[in-house]
């Protein structure tokens, strides 16, 4: 394991020259949710920047040693203060109601999107502690490394060869988590090519904090290119296995020959990964 | 014949931990040698340990919150330092180490730290602002107190007995299942919430009885302070919630215990219907830990702006229409299971709606200082620091429940922030200035307002430090709970945040100063008639600290702001209303039943944990025991005689008549 983990520095290190933030998305869905992002906190920031400055104006004027403010002992009743209390934030979460409504059903992580192109459909498989991209048409096999055509929408389905975690690249939108013996929908469209980061965002043991990987958006051509460099060994039930035991990876692409193998570990024909070898304080998995 | 408990269970190859136990195991045993050579143990034992008192279980309530909080404010800087050095190294905890910070962490935080400080102080508050002498069931009320100790001690013994969960501070199976956490941190966690969650239902009912059940004569519903409805929401909520949290955590253990399959990956177990349950019992927890401190500042703001608090109705309708909503939110925790557009759509409409009543809330303070006279003492300081600061907390978490902005920051910093932002500058801020208020009525004294106001500001500061920078990062797509990164762009964030933890530490040791200046400075802080503040409810009236027996006679409530007004009435004629007929008054007897029973529930824990049946058995049938001694027991109140009430009396009525002349009615 310490041997395998100076080879992950490395690549880590690869790693993060890419782009992060959400404030800078990269794809559809990740900007429609960052302008969903702003709109609500515009809508909100309407009402609570005034309440901020009444909060300190009002300390502030009626502080005990201000002789110019009026002192109203007994004012601790207002009907028409109390209407307009209860309505602006009323009428505020109205407003929010309304985005709430739109955006969950139009960004939906199962709706469809539309794109240039026939839909990719890449099956994605989380393992302790690796991310296993799985090219069906393309009869591919990608560890740790998710590459994806400009402007293609990406069909994902995910599911998880071990604990419960969670898919996420922040540039691309919309995170979901990936459960074992279940598939979970996501559609995405890159639309800038860069490298970008992804990672896994629901702890999922000692070796979530490298569960990172990189997300590759490129040309049509860069992508028919890629998935002719596959190469090693082909991927099958057994890699599949040795694959799920706890430890880090290092990225490689390599042809698939089992075609059903996303369908086994859904149907839990290939069992969840094992887990730590029991013990009361199990070893370091990172040193 | 011991279990799984053998030699390896003691971290000796681990220096941080191993050295913390033991200093912290040292510092235990020679507090208690110097307690058993100054001769304190029956003193504690008759009028602490044992006590049934609620003021005094209030406050050992807040003092091992106050201890709790200190030992995960250690957990804090660990965290944030290992990750202000963790940037492209692996910084100095392993992962397997770090996990269980953050674990224990959250844990301690929110069940052995807010909560018993919001539980401790109802204890000590409620029972005086309803004008009773006690609660409904004294010697429950000791048991749970020391049943939650009883958790507390489980979770700080895995510090150096094994280990401590590592799967965060809500166990999400299947991580935790046997399969990939078999070690004993799970069961540890379990166990220590499944014996102190025993405690917080029999507060939860206690509580729930005594304000419906037990008020001073014609102390109506819509007379009781706003401190009161406060309670009774976040203990119904107690009620209704920590069952299922029990019945979540049972059937994890029986998945570990006795190869069940409730939450497994395989055998039909399925982790969504834990993700949904404990979130059921998540949600209200968070409201079961704001509750009382809209309580305090609404305590706080009235007494230090010269008003009563404003929309009285408003405040305690929007009370209970949180208590009601914070049931139907909780799907808002995980938007990102994909439920499909109907279902997220409604639960974050939900969530955005509950921000109603707390917007209401936040105005009415806003108004109460309206028109007022604000004296910016240090419970005052804290209370403007939290409007201010929930504010933005609250804000963050109406964001969050957009399900779209949640796809794209639910476990990320930025949500660390959002509960930060309400935990801290709600509950924390609300704990502390409550202590600040509540402590003259306690002790007798005052806390000082110098060194106080100087830890306030260096607290609030430090937690703007620290955590406004986890909101920056969060944008920037860092998720939670990660030993270390290459991402650049977090790095400068996070020293910026481990410098706010400095700033922390300072208000943390300013505080302890303050304490240690006002005991050693009692006399001239001493709060000699018992109503420091110039207060407006019940527990102002009686002396401080109050007598065992709280109030001489009850009193008999004719309006919301019935202590105010009978003051002012004093203050304008001269004269204290007229000497009551003193008459004997019984009160329940001290019992041991808590603490013992709460010692074997201990050792049961401790059983439990190592598979120590036999020890278990023999736990088990001590707890039972314990509870059949208490059922047969003939004498349960002792009683204090008139004379005996009439002369403490009299002593408060002196320094009141005393006091009135320099009091200028308003
Ligand atoms: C204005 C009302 C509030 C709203 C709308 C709200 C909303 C939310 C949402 C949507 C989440 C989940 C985010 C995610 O996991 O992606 C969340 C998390 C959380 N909130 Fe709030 N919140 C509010 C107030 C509070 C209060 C008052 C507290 C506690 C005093 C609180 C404590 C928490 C905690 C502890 C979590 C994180 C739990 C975890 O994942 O570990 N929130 N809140
Ligand atoms: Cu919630």
């Amino acid at each position: 394991m310490r041997i395998k983990r100076a080879a992950v520095l490395t690549s880590a290190l690869a790693l993060s020259g890419c782009e992060i933030s959400i404030f800078d998305p990269k794809g559809t869905i990740a900007a429609q949710d960052a302008q969903i992002l702003v709109d609500s906190l515009a809508i909100m920031l309407a009402i609570v920047i005034p309440t901020l400055i009444a909060i300190v104006a009002f300390a502030w004027w009626y502080r005990a040693g201000n002789t110019r403010a009026r002192y109203r002992p007994d004012f601790e009743y207002s009907g028409q203060i109390e209407l307009v209390v209860w309505s602006i934030p009323a009428l505020t979460v109205l407003l929010l109601a309304g985005v709430i409504w739109v955006g969950s059903h139009d960004l939906d992580p199962g709706a469809p999107i539309k794109g240039a192109g026939k839909p990719l459909t890449i099956q994605v498989v989380s393992l302790d502690w690796k991310w296993l991209f799985l090219y069906p048409d393309q009869k591919l096999a990608s560890v740790n490394e998710l590459v994806a055509p400009v402007g293609t929408p990406l069909r994902l389905e995910l599911t998880s060869g071990s604990v419960m975690t969670a898919f996420f690249v922040p540039q691309w939108g919309s995170m979901i988590y990936t459960m074992n013996g279940m598939t979970s929908r996501l559609n995405l469209r890159a639309d800038k090519a860069g490298d970008y980061y992804g990672e896994a965002s629901q702890i999922s043991g000692d070796g979530f904090a490298d569960m990172h990987f990189k997300a590759r958006a490129v040309s049509a051509d860069d992508f028919a290119k890629w998935t002719q460099s596959a190469a090693g060994v082909p991927f099958d039930a057994a890699a599949y296995k040795e694959l799920a035991k706890q430890g880090l990876a290092n990225p490689a692409l390599r042809p698939l020959a089992a075609p059903d193998l996303f369908s086994d570990i859904v149907t839990q024909k290939l069992p969840p990964g094992p887990g730590p070898k029991p013990s009361l304080r199990p070893p370091s998995v990172v040193n | 014949m011991l279990g799984k408990l053998t030699w390896d269970a003691i971290p000796f190859d681990q220096p941080i931990p191993l050295a913390a136990g033991a200093v912290v195991a040292l510092a235990v045993l020679a507090v208690l040698i110097y307690i058993t050579v100054k001769g304190w143990v029956p003193y504690l034992w008759r009028e602490w340990i044992t006590s049934v008192d609620h003021k005094r279980i209030g406050v050992m309530y807040v003092a091992l919150a106050i201890l709790m909080l200190m030992r995960g404010f250690i957990d804090a800087v660990m965290m944030r330092t290992q990750q202000a050095v963790a940037f492209r190294s692996n910084g100095y905890l392993p992962p397997e180490h770090f996990n269980q910070i953050f674990s224990a962490h959250g844990t301690i935080m929110i069940f052995f730290g807010a909560m018993p400080f919001m539980i401790g102080l109802m204890n000590f508050v409620v029972p005086l602002q309803l004008g009773v002498r006690d609660v409904a069931f004294p010697t429950l009320n000791s048991v749970s107190f020391w049943l939650t100790a009883s958790g507390a001690l489980l979770v700080n013994l895995s510090l150096v007995v094994g280990e401590f969960s590592r799967t965060g501070w809500l166990p999400f199976p299947p991580l935790s299942e046997m399969t990939y956490s078999p070690g004993v941190g799970v069961d540890y966690y379990c166990w220590a919430l499944q014996i102190s969650g025993v405690g917080t239902v029999l507060t939860g009912v206690n509580f729930v009885t005594t304000i419906l059940k037990i008020r001073a004569p014609g102390m109506t519903y819509m007379r009781m302070p706003i401190f009161c409805w406060t309670a009774l929401a976040a203990n119904l909520l107690i009620v209704a919630a920590f069952p299922v949290l029990t019945a979540t955590l049972a059937m994890l253990l029986l998945d570990r215990y006795l190869g069940f399959h409730f939450f497994t990956n395989t055998g039909g177990g399925n982790m969504m219907m834990f993700m949904n349950l404990i979130w059921a019992w998540g949600h209200p927890e968070v409201y079961i830990l704001i509750l009382p401190a809209f309580g305090v500042f609404s305590c706080v703001v009235p007494t230090f702006s010269g008003k009563p608090v404003f929309g009285y109705r408003s405040m305690v309708m929007a009370t209970m229409a949180i208590c009601l909503i914070a049931f139907m939110v909780w799907l808002h925790h995980f938007f990102t299971m994909g439920a499909g557009g109907d279902v997220n759509a409604i639960f974050g409409t939900m969530s955005a709606i509950i921000a109603v009543p707390t917007g209401v809330k936040i105005f009415n303070w806003l108004f109460t200082m309206y028109g007022g006279r604000v004296r910016f003492t240090v419970p005052m300081i804290w209370s403007v620091a939290f409007m201010i600061t929930f504010t933005v907390g609250g804000l963050t978490g109406v964001l969050l429940a957009v399900p779209p902005a949640d796809f794209m920051l639910h476990n990320s910093m930025f949500l660390v922030a959002h509960f930060h932002n309400v935990i801290v500058g709600g509950t924390v801020f609300g704990a502390l200035a409550g202590m600040t208020y509540w402590f003259p009525k306690a002790f007798g004294f005052r806390l000082h307002e110098g060194w106080g106001r100087w830890s306030a500001y260096f607290t609030i500061a430090g937690f703007y430090v620290v955590f406004m920078p986890l909101y920056v990062v969060g944008l920037e797509g860092m998720t939670r709970r990660l030993q270390h990164y290459d991402v650049g762009a977090w790095r400068p964030w996070m020293m910026v945040s481990v410098f706010g933890v400095l700033l922390a530490l300072v208000g943390i040791v300013l505080e302890i100063v303050t304490i240690y200046v006002s005991i050693r400075d009692r006399e001239s802080l001493r709060d000699e008639v018992g109503d420091p503040w110039d207060g407006r409810t019940l527990e102002w009236s009686t002396a401080s600290p109050p007598p065992e027996y709280n109030f001489a006679v009850l009193p008999h409530v004719d309006h919301e702001e019935y202590y105010w007004r009978i003051k002012q009435a004093a203050a304008r004629s001269e004269t204290l209303p007229e000497e009551p007929h003193y008459v004997d008054i019984e009160m329940p007897r001290n019992s041991a039943t808590g603490f013992v029973a709460a010692f074997f529930a201990t050792v049961m824990g401790f059983a439990l944990i190592w598979h120590i049946w036999w020890m278990v058995g023999v736990a088990f049938v001590g707890a039972y025991a314990t509870f059949v001694a208490f059922a047969w027991r003939d004498h349960e109140e002792h009683v204090i005689p008139a004379e005996t009430v009439a002369r403490n009396d009299h002593a408060r009525r002196a320094a009141r008549a005393k006091a009135l002349k320099a009091y200028s009615p308003r």
